[in-house]
């Protein structure tokens, strides 16, 4: 189910970045070039962007300006990388980070 | 309990907060409800009415007072208060209906000619009602406003429509 | 080791407004900040503003942004994104961590003459049982999701806190699309403004007062389904056999912020503890200079409020800095600092804004005090 806002009183809707896709976990998901990586998760569904090392909770968004790291997630082979913060390439990998994830 | 409990005015606190026009204007045609009842910085009303019918000043934390006599209902102020808390009661529509002109920033804008759910400041339905006017130029940056035709004795309450999710 | 006279640290409002101040005397700025665009809150705002026309009243928060941008241009300040600022140095030498397009980092020192931190705040949590689940988050990242990024976080809120933000936040999930279910409060009163309030009451939100949530329900895959909420008594603490519970995918806190204050800190600036601005900020005098001489601060990050005396205590401490440098003249600098602290000042008139009128006041004497160097005519 999308969750982007297609229709809106006070501000125009219409993306002005590039369609692209990313993939998510093995699975391919639309996005838009240079909006935040979570931005396009969310508006997949995906709400789960990483686990905690000891317990294995789930963590998605919280402060949504890079201080929090609960959106920390594995791009393109890098662990640890905020999100929230980090603008989407075409073709980029993202994975579900379990815990602190070495460097794949 | 007061609206610094519930967050809704009802009728008799905002009347003992602020002068609302007489029965006597009402009964002349369309004037504007000034709900405003708070000292805060802020006074985008008193500028935007070109008949000078808002009066603030100095300190600029003064409540608004509407010069009833001045105001011709032409709802200009409705679009330009930031917290969307003016609005345009005509109680002389006809002879059984009253309009009232509220703010409306939620998508889908209503059309003329929409019959709406009438809500009161507690967002309780009243009544059912007739969109008669949508007005959304330019100049009102994106803060339509929209008269509901309902009936007279709703005109002191309605004070906006029930939202439809789409 | 590139130089600079001036660094901004914050391309909110308040470093906007400074570096704009700075530029326009003459100065080499630089802004930076680790978001990946400028403008802080102002380009979340999507109300029309309060105050007066000398404060952008009656336009929306990312109008002023936009206007700006378009000022700091104008005044050749130059804007690097995406860069974090690491360590503050002694002899005002700043460590900066600056992402390149292709997502590679690297490390700079710059040498500034004089620094201004406006690093804004930062969301307090609210701990309950299963706040960590995906679905709790702060209400700015929602309003983050819906007007920047134009994406819903969830379709059902409930908004704990009832100042500006959890007001404000809750009436633009509405107009995003999102249902608010319920505006949970824990003190015996509405903290904002009563038109915001009213806004969302039209709309059939049910707010209640007293109450607080005391549990997340959790789904099988670990994100957030619905809540429980408690009345409190006059300590706030929930009162037994008063739960309630109700669905829910997102739960937005809105309990307050406080000043980020990391670099203050790194730069041996001398902090005090003021609860009406939300906790620790540095000490600064009516220059908005700190303990450390040649550095200023200004916005939130020296006591929250609001854009518009972010935006004025920016220029403040963009004039001031320029000054130092000898870059604006004593009379000059006098006479607009004059001006700003009127305008400051008929900000802060009203029930809701004296009480900072007044910790401000304790906070300029208590710098004075400490600190000992004096007030604006010296």
């Amino acid at each position: 189910m999308c969750m982007r806002i297609e229709n809106h009183v006070i501000f125009n809707c219409d993306h002005t970045g590039i369609s692209v896709e990313i993939i998510v976990d093995g699975k391919t998901v639309a996005a838009f070039e240079g909006e935040p990586i979570l931005a396009s998760l969310l508006a997949a569904g995906i709400k789960i962007n990483r686990y905690t090392v000891k317990r294995q909770e789930p963590r998605g968004l919280f402060c949504g300006i890079g201080q929090c790291t609960d959106c920390a997630m594995i791009v393109d082979g890098k662990a640890n990388v905020r999100t929230c913060i980090t603008p989407v390439k075409a073709g980029m990998i993202i994975k579900t980070q379990k815990g602190l994830a070495k460097e794949e | 309990m007061s609206f610094i409990q519930t967050g809704s005015l009802d009728y008799t606190e905002l009347a003992s907060l602020q002068t609302l026009p007489t029965e006597e204007r009402f009964a002349k045609g369309p004037v504007a409800i000034l709900e405003c009842v708070q000292e805060i910085p802020c006074n985008p009303c008193e500028a935007s009415c070109q008949f000078g019918a808002i009066q603030i000043g100095e300190p600029i934390t003064n409540l608004p007072s509407l010069l009833s006599e001045r105001c011709v209902g032409c709802g200009v102020c409705v679009s330009r208060c930031p917290g969307l808390a003016i609005v345009i009661v005509n109680k002389i529509y006809s002879k059984t209906t009253a309009t009232v002109a509220f703010p409306y920033e939620y998508y889908p804008v209503p059309e003329t000619g929409d019959i709406r759910e009438a809500v009161n400041r507690k967002g309780e339905v009243l009544c059912r009602g007739r969109i008669i006017k949508v007005s959304n130029p330019a100049s009102y940056d994106h803060t339509p406003v929209v008269t509901i035709e309902i009936p007279k004795k709703f005109a002191d309450e309605v004070r906006s429509i029930k939202r439809i999710l789409v | 080791m590139l130089q600079k006279d001036i660094l901004v640290i914050g391309a909110g409002p308040a470093g906007l407004a400074a570096s704009i101040e700075a530029g326009k005397s003459g100065a080499k700025v630089l802004l930076v900040d680790l978001n990946m665009q400028p403008g802080g809150q102002l380009f979340k705002q999507i109300h029309k503003f309060f105050g007066s026309s000398a404060h952008h009243s009656g336009m929306r928060g990312f109008q002023i942004g936009t206007q700006l941008l378009e000022e700091a241009r104008e005044a050749h300040v130059e804007i690097w994104m995406q860069s974090t600022v690491i360590g503050i140095f002694p002899g005002k030498k700043i460590g900066i961590e600056r992402e390149a397009a292709d997502g590679s980092k690297e490390l700079l020192t710059i040498q500034a003459r004089k620094i201004i931190l406006a690093t804004g705040a930062s969301e307090n949590a609210i701990r309950f049982q299963g706040w960590t689940a995906p679905g709790v988050m702060g209400a700015g990242a929602a309003q983050t999701m819906i007007n920047v990024n134009h994406v819903l976080p969830g379709k059902k809120v409930v908004m704990l806190g009832s100042g500006n933000v959890g007001l404000i936040v809750s009436y633009q999930l509405m107009q995003a699309g999102c249902d608010v279910a319920a505006l949970i409060e824990a003190a015996p009163k509405i903290g904002g403004y009563a038109v915001h309030a009213a806004k969302i009451r039209r709309a059939g939100v049910p707010i209640y007062i007293k109450h607080t949530i005391t549990k997340a329900l959790l789904d099988t895959d670990g994100c957030l389904r619905g809540c429980i909420i408690a009345q409190v008594d006059e300590h706030f603490h929930p009162v037994p056999g008063t739960e309630k519970e109700i669905a829910c995918d997102t739960i937005t806190l809105a309990a307050g912020l406080r000043p980020v204050t990391d670099l203050a800190k790194l730069a041996g600036c001398r902090l005090t503890y003021n609860g009406a601005f939300g906790g620790w900020l540095p000490l600064h005098n009516k220059k908005m200079e700190t303990s450390e001489t040649g550095i200023f601060t200004a916005g939130d990050s020296t006591g929250v409020e609001e854009a518009n005396t972010a935006l004025e205590e920016g220029k403040l401490a963009g004039i001031s800095a320029a000054e130092e440098l000898g870059l604006l003249s004593c009379e000059i600098a006098n006479t607009q600092r004059e001006e700003i602290w009127a305008r400051l000042h008929s900000l802060r008139l009203g029930p809701f804004g004296e009480r900072r009128m007044l910790e401000k006041e304790h906070i300029l004497a208590e710098y004075a005090s400490k600190i000992g160097i004096s007030v604006l005519s010296e």
